[in-house]
């Protein structure tokens, strides 16, 4: 089957590095931070890869590396070493190798990132339909009437009701915050999403809604999806394959029912018991 | 190029500027011209008038005047304004030679704040605009680098929405002056605080606009005939000023009658409202035109 | 260690290749904080064909669900081959196969009626019901037509089916649970205690659907804890017994299967 992504010895490292920063950090270690130099190792020789039309979860603490991994694959950090290639269709990129035009081009059309804090993924200033419009009128969409009716279905898709399409999303809830943000994140129709810790932080109820949300876009828009979490509810719920990290490092990874029902790695182990 | 007459002990040569300087503007220049629309940044000199009282538009003149040209200064369209008249006098001062005029028309170049001539230039003229924000983007970013990036890559989709709030919120775009234009397809530029009105002359034009922040130190230009569209949505259409009276018909100039210029409003002491044109050139050349009423 | 008895051999059916031969499979699980290993199962080996359902009987903890797991790949099989025949005609070894593999065939060939009913949230026991069916491609509207009937011919009254199963009793889940396991039809079907919970009426409807399913062509793996059941449905069944075992292992063992730590 061919893959989506493909990420391989992916590495970020915080700091000027040295020779030992690789070999004395890391979950054998318990630290990220480098004795010798103090750089810090946020994630180190990393691989993965995601199939199309499934959510892949990224497991793990603070610390572990899983939201450096999202910043790296969406340009917002820039990767020490590794490689990725992503498969779009006709086209495969190398992303660590395109100049900065093809990063933000990608960036604007083939992926999208939904953030914990709205504020990283919305402008708060401007209407909820200006943030979707603000994508739209990245491709030349420009007749206002058009802008509008685009908007508001593509506000439905996420259950974000028209009569509020002119509120600054700075006075919505949580909840519809983050569904202007989805919304927001799938005016391209990307191949790809970023999920990072979407809902972490809102109440349980509205944390639900949100997930069932993403469920059903994932069933009929078929978008492959990388869901980053510390919560293990979230990621039986989403994901059909998880890996677990700690320290910058990948400790297990799996079937996602495989991961939490019989899991090999201690760390691992001690998450799944640790569970409420 | 030496002075052709010394005054006394002059500081400066030709022009004010010194050679280096008006090299440097030049090249600025020549590059603006190639790149329409493209913001060039240059060592703004230190000019004996304060920033923001048209240094750019000062610089770039300077550089361009020679022995043999006419200058004509306008502000807020009129030659007698303080500031314009002062320019003018400074122009004549520093650059032996050069005379001053009030009429379009024999000008060579035309210095100018916040309006376009009524008269079309011709492709002899140069009309160099005085601008105190050069970049449209910075209703909209304030991180310089990034509305470099946004520039480069024709990235205009922030300033579109911000016309997509103004028409949800006023059903209108609520833009008057310094509206939003792109040229030649790809830089949106920020015409300088003319009003609607004037935007439209811009487009495929016989003359060269030259555009000069010096407190911001930037030089753009948009060449003759090359594309200026202001910015707007393909169903809604940019408008220009009416002048329209409660009515619904178009005000006169109160001075020569006439229906097709730009207008002033003056309040005058009894409380009512006369319409005049603002460019007082074009104005008194329409007054000397008509036939003499009365004995 | 667990060891297995065959009980009750019946011929083999021999048209055709078995859907599933288990050959010496083995489970035990490591615990890093205990720093021990428990043993689950051990050198277990059978076949499956097409139409036949082989019955895991024996105690409580003795390990037949784990088997029924490792099948199903949710438990990583310590040693043994699991070797699955799939509808192309191609045999793999579910053990190690590639996790985009297995995937591919939870989704279309292989089913599994776990002995909780695992299920988002929130959603109808319908909904529920009919998702297999949608994922694969069916019309909504027609899946959960099927669905509605598979759930009344369990015995699950109409009223209930908009209803989230949350709040449904042991015995409407479990049938839920049934009704969503067979309502696309699979090649090989696990079901863990799939009669247990329900009062005798139930019982026999659920039996009926197994009959029918083994007459389909499936290839069943059960476990059962009624061996009357058991004989009724199984062409074969394998008691998987445990040893005499001291004292402290056996309490390891109540913890160390995590279906019973609550993470359902």
């Amino acid at each position: 089957m061919q893959r989506v992504l493909e990420v391989s010895g992916l590495s970020r490292i915080y700091g000027r590095g040295c020779a030992r920063c690789a070999g004395e950090t890391g979950p054998a270690f318990e630290r990220n931070v480098c004795p010798a130099c103090g750089s810090v190792v946020a994630v180190h020789d990393v691989s993965f890869h995601l199939l199309p039309g499934e959510i892949l979860g990224i497991m793990g603490e603070s610390g572990s590396g899983k939201s450096t991994i999202v910043k790296l694959l969406n340009f917002d950090e820039t990767a020490g070493g590794g490689q990725a290639r992503f498969f779009d269709g006709e086209r495969t990129w190398d992303l660590f190798g395109l100049n900065s035009a093809e990063r933000r081009w990608l960036r604007d059309n083939r992926m999208g990132t939904v953030y914990q804090n709205p504020h990283l993924g919305l402008n708060l200033d401007i209407s909820a339909g200006g943030n979707i419009a603000e994508r739209l009128l990245m491709n030349n969409v420009l007749s206002y009437r058009e802008i509008r009716e685009r908007a508001v279905q593509l506000l439905a898709r996420t259950q974000v009701p028209a009569d509020r399409m002119d509120e600054h999303p700075r006075r919505f809830s949580g909840g519809m915050q983050q569904r202007v943000q989805i919304a927001r994140a799938l005016v391209t129709n990307p191949p790809l999403l970023l999920l990072d810790e979407v809902t972490s932080g809102l109440d349980v109820s509205v944390q639900a809604r949100i997930l069932d949300l993403i469920l059903e876009l994932q069933e009929v828009l078929k978008i492959s999806m990388i869901a980053v979490t510390h919560d293990l509810g979230v990621i039986r719920l989403l994901a059909s394959r998880t890996i677990v990290m700690r320290y910058g490092r990948v400790v297990e990874a799996g079937l996602t029912d495989q991961i939490l029902e019989d899991p090999q790695h201690a760390y691992t182990q001690e998450l799944v018991a640790a569970a409420l | 190029m030496r002075p052709k007459r010394a005054r006394a002990p002059a500081s400066h040569g030709f022009g004010f500027l010194d050679e280096n300087a008006k090299r440097e503007v030049r090249r600025a220049l020549m590059k603006a011209v190639a790149i329409p629309g493209y913001q060039v940044p240059y060592a703004s000199r230190e000019m004996p008038i304060a920033r923001g009282f048209g240094t750019g538009g000062l610089q770039i003149t300077l550089s361009m005047l020679g022995e043999n040209d006419t200058i004509k200064v306008i502000d807020q369209g009129s030659d007698e304004s303080v500031n314009a008249a002062n320019l003018r006098k400074f122009f004549t001062l520093v650059c032996p030679g050069v005379a001053g005029t009030t009429r379009t028309q024999d000008a060579s170049i035309v210095q100018t704040r916040h309006r376009i001539p009524e008269r079309p230039l011709r492709s002899d003229q140069i009309l160099v605009l005085q601008v105190p924000y050069p970049d449209p983007l910075s209703f909209v970013e304030a991180n310089g680098a990034r509305r470099s990036e946004m520039h480069g890559s024709a990235n205009y989709a922030r300033l579109w929405t911000k016309l997509y709030e103004d028409m949800v919120t006023f059903h209108e775009i609520a833009i008057s002056h310094r509206y939003p234009a792109r040229i030649a397809g790809h830089y949106v530029i920020d015409p300088s605080p003319i009003p609607r009105w004037d935007v439209p002359k811009l487009n495929m034009a016989a003359c060269l606009y030259l555009f000069g922040a010096g407190r911001e130190k930037r030089i753009y230009a948009v060449p003759p005939y090359t594309s200026a569209e202001p910015l707007s949505f393909s169903d809604v259409p940019f408008r220009v000023e009416d002048f329209k009276d409660a009515r619904g018909e178009r005000h006169r100039c109160a001075r020569c009658g006439s229906a097709g210029t730009f207008l002033d409003e003056l309040l005058s002491p009894d409380g009512s409202r006369t319409f005049q044109c603002s460019d007082t050139d074009y104005c008194s050349q329409i007054l000397e035109a008509k036939p003499c009423k009365g004995s | 260690m667990p060891t297995l008895r065959n009980l009750s051999p019946l011929p083999y059916n021999e048209a055709g290749q078995p859907v599933l031969r288990i050959a010496g499979l083995g489970k035990e699980f490591y615990l890093h904080e205990q720093g021990k290993t428990v043993p689950s199962a051990k050198g277990l080996s059978f076949e499956v064909r097409a139409g036949e359902l082989v019955a895991l009987v024996g105690p409580s903890g003795a390990g037949k669900s784990s088997v029924l797991k490792c099948i199903y790949r949710t438990y990583l099989p310590s040693s043994g081959q699991i070797l699955y025949r799939t509808e192309g005609g191609r045999e793999l070894d579910l053990a190690a196969a590639p996790e985009s593999e297995i995937l591919a065939l939870r989704e279309r060939e292989i089913g599994a009626v776990t002995q909780f009913l695992h299920c988002l949230p929130r959603q109808s026991a319908l909904d529920v019901t009919a998702r297999p069916l949608i994922r694969l491609g069916e019309s909504p509207s027609i899946a959960r037509e099927k669905a509605r009937q598979l759930l009344s011919r369990l015995g699950v009254p109409v009223p209930l089916h908009p209803i989230a199963p949350a709040t449904f009793s042991g015995g409407e889940r479990q049938r839920v649970n049934i009704a969503r396991g067979v309502i696309v039809p699979r090649r090989l079907l696990l079901l863990d205690e799939p009669t247990a919970s329900l009062d005798p009426a139930a019982r026999d409807r659920v039996i009926g659907i197994i009959l029918e399913e083994k007459q389909r062509g499936a290839a069943i793996v059960a476990v059962f804890h009624d061996l009357a059941v058991a004989g009724k449905l199984a062409e074969r069944t394998i008691e998987i017994a445990q040893p005499v075992i001291p004292e402290d292992i056996s309490a390891d063992l109540n913890s160390v299967i995590p279906a019973k730590a609550g993470i359902q």
